[in-house]
């Protein structure tokens, strides 16, 4: 590519502008195509992250973008010292945490208890079947556990047995439930489809690590961790890197599906707060001054991992 | 190579082996709690607690009432118009960009390349976006449920990845044969690029199959327009699947109701569960692609 760039800054002897123009004349067709991609990114991804400055202004339909009332930080000020503030990052971080502790790492085991099993159409049945729950809809998977934590249903009917509890229990009633079913729910729809990636970079391990192992006297386990293990940590890490850059997002349909006012202690998070607010109560500028105190902690989190990872393994996104 | 194994490494396979069997009968469990309940005869269902390993009784009612109800039929119906109608304009909009971003010597490539990057990192955010949607009148439209979602930078990247392991002897022949890049993309690309083509209608197919959250908040007025996951919502999550029930006793009403839930859910999985196994040569290739870090 760089090749190329400079023939073409050869041709172009008129400066930037005759290059510029050459750049069109000849790629007339692409300039084409690629069109209607620039105006969709531009009105659907662009113009919202300018609609951001909302978030400093009392916005409204009637008065549009440019006829609205500036008001600074008014908004972000409301938030900070609202008393949802508290219950809504802890709960938005703490859902993080517990998914990077418990989800995050549940595909690399899989793959690497996987990786053991040395008969290929049993491994590949149960790859089959571990990716099943991945194409399942967030709607019909959260009816399945509304379904199955009620009253009357059978995981309820398994937590009153192993605790002993007696008398009606409906698990998502319950404020101390609700991150437990929303962690345990998420391994079971992402483990199988997220451990594929894991599988494919342990298939790309030079075999011949795996024999001067053996030679070396190193057993199965050793192998495993110096050879498996250490042949896919690039590929966890910048997963991690991806994963600790999204530690202010959450999965907002499953929590917008399952949750209820009777649970907000354990499960309104930033996203569903900024819903409605936002879309809910029409206090557009108040939610856009919450969404974007978010996204750009999120960014900033993204960064800084990025920036810790290139630093300490010389691996980055960008 | 044949090596002993020892005990421990014995005792390691025999764990592992029932470990497996123990994590599918979880994945698997769950759908078959909802056809065995499904089939189930309703008083039957009701007074059963715990686990069920088959149909208590038989009744085929629920599924009776799922096919009669008109609103149900005619979201399934608006669900293949966005799958089909999503789907090729997501194709055609992601082709036309890794085509362009796949070509050497374009200038402005590696610009447009980051700007479509950057939105998977940084985003607008949901009111803006929201208010964008509104304000150039896709509100109640159909519309709203496939352009703001024409294209995806994943799999912008996904595509153009493969587009460029394509030699351009291919492209330079066809052109000096007079062909121009609409030509060279539609018919010589694509043709070689079946494999990520068929990538891309799995991973678009199956998200305009399962989304919801549009219609939701585009489509308050147009409930006749809604897709079968909003639809699906209201009956699985909101408690409304009584009106489908014919009873007019409000206990067996609300009995009939769990019945159709699980029918409900065992009707809309199988299409993709039948499928699927079919597919995931394709969406493992494409695991596969869009992890080559450039």
């Amino acid at each position: 590519m760089e090749l190329s760039r400079q023939t073409n800054m050869k041709h172009a002897k008129g400066g930037y502008g005759t290059m510029l123009k050459k750049d069109f004349i000849r790629h007339k067709y692409l300039y084409l195509m690629i069109a209607p991609i620039i105006v969709y990114y531009i009105i659907f991804h662009y113009l919202p992250m300018v609609g951001n400055i909302m978030a400093f202004q009392d916005f409204s339909f009637m008065k549009g973008i440019f006829g609205s009332k500036w008001i600074g930080l008014k908004h972000f000020k409301d938030f900070l010292s609202s008393p949802y503030r508290d219950r809504v990052i802890r709960n938005t971080v703490l859902l993080n945490i517990l998914g990077i502790i418990f989800v995050f790492p549940a595909p690399v085991i899989l793959a690497m208890l996987l990786n053991e099993v040395k008969h290929n159409y049993y491994k590949r049945t149960i790859q089959t079947i571990s990716y099943m729950p991945y194409f399942i809809s967030t709607v019909v998977i959260s009816g399945m556990i509304m379904n199955f934590t009620s009253q009357d249903g059978f995981i309820t009917y398994i937590v009153k047995f192993i605790t002993g509890y007696q008398g009606s229990l409906n698990l998502l009633a319950k404020p101390e439930w609700f991150r437990s079913i929303y962690v345990i729910s998420d391994i079971w729809q992402f483990v199988g489809f997220d451990s594929i990636i894991y599988i494919s970079a342990i298939s790309g391990i030079n075999p011949e690590l795996y024999e001067a192992a053996t030679i070396d006297g190193a057993g199965r386990w050793k192998q495993a961790i110096h050879v498996t293990l250490a042949g896919i940590a690039p590929t966890i890490i910048m997963l991690l890197i991806l994963r600790l850059g999204s530690l202010m997002n959450v999965g907002f349909e499953k929590v917008f599906l399952l949750y209820n006012p009777a649970i907000y202690e354990t499960s309104d998070v930033i996203a569903t707060y900024v819903y409605r607010q936002g879309l809910e109560a029409g206090q557009y500028s108040y939610s856009t001054a919450v969404g974007l105190f978010n996204s750009v902690i999120n960014f900033l989190f993204l960064l800084t991992a990025n920036m810790i990872s290139r630093r300490t393994t010389e691996i980055s996104l960008f | 190579m044949v090596t002993k194994k020892s005990a421990g490494e014995i005792v390691f396979d025999v764990f592992n082996h029932v470990f497996m069997v123990f994590l599918c009968f979880i994945f698997i469990y769950p759908i078959m709690y909802c056809l065995f309940a499904s089939f189930s005869d309703p008083n039957q269902l009701a007074r059963h607690a715990g686990p069920l390993f088959k149909p208590l009784g038989f009744s085929l009612q629920a599924y009776q009432s799922i096919f009669k109800d008109p609103s149900l039929v005619r979201s399934i119906l608006n669900t293949v118009f966005y799958v089909v109608a999503g789907t090729s304009l997501n194709l055609l909009m992601t082709s036309l960009a890794a085509y362009v971003l796949s070509r050497k010597g374009f200038y402005w490539k590696k610009a447009i390349m980051f700007m479509i990057v950057f939105t998977m990192y940084f985003g607008g955010g949901l009111i803006p976006f929201y208010v964008v949607v509104r304000m150039i009148g896709l509100n109640n439209s159909p519309l709203a449920l496939i352009i703001p979602s024409a294209v995806s930078a994943f799999n912008i990247i996904i595509m153009r990845t493969y587009f460029m392991t394509i030699p351009d002897s291919m492209e330079e022949s066809a052109k000096l044969d007079g062909a121009n890049d609409f030509i060279v993309l539609f018919r010589i690309m694509l043709p070689l690029a079946m494999p990520v083509v068929a990538v891309m209608i799995i991973y678009y197919g199956v998200g305009h199959w399962n989304s919801w959250f549009d219609a939701m908040i585009f489509l308050l007025k147009k409930p006749e327009w809604r897709p079968l996951q909003l639809t699906l919502r209201n009956l699985l999550l909101m408690n409304s699947a009584t009106r489908m029930s014919t009873n007019t006793d409000p206990t067996k009403s609300a009995q009939a109701a769990r019945l159709i839930q699980y029918a409900l859910i065992i009707v809309t999985i199988a299409p993709i569960l039948a499928i699927y196994p079919f597919m995931q040569r394709h969406f493992i290739k494409g695991v596969m692609i869009g992890s080559i870090k450039e």
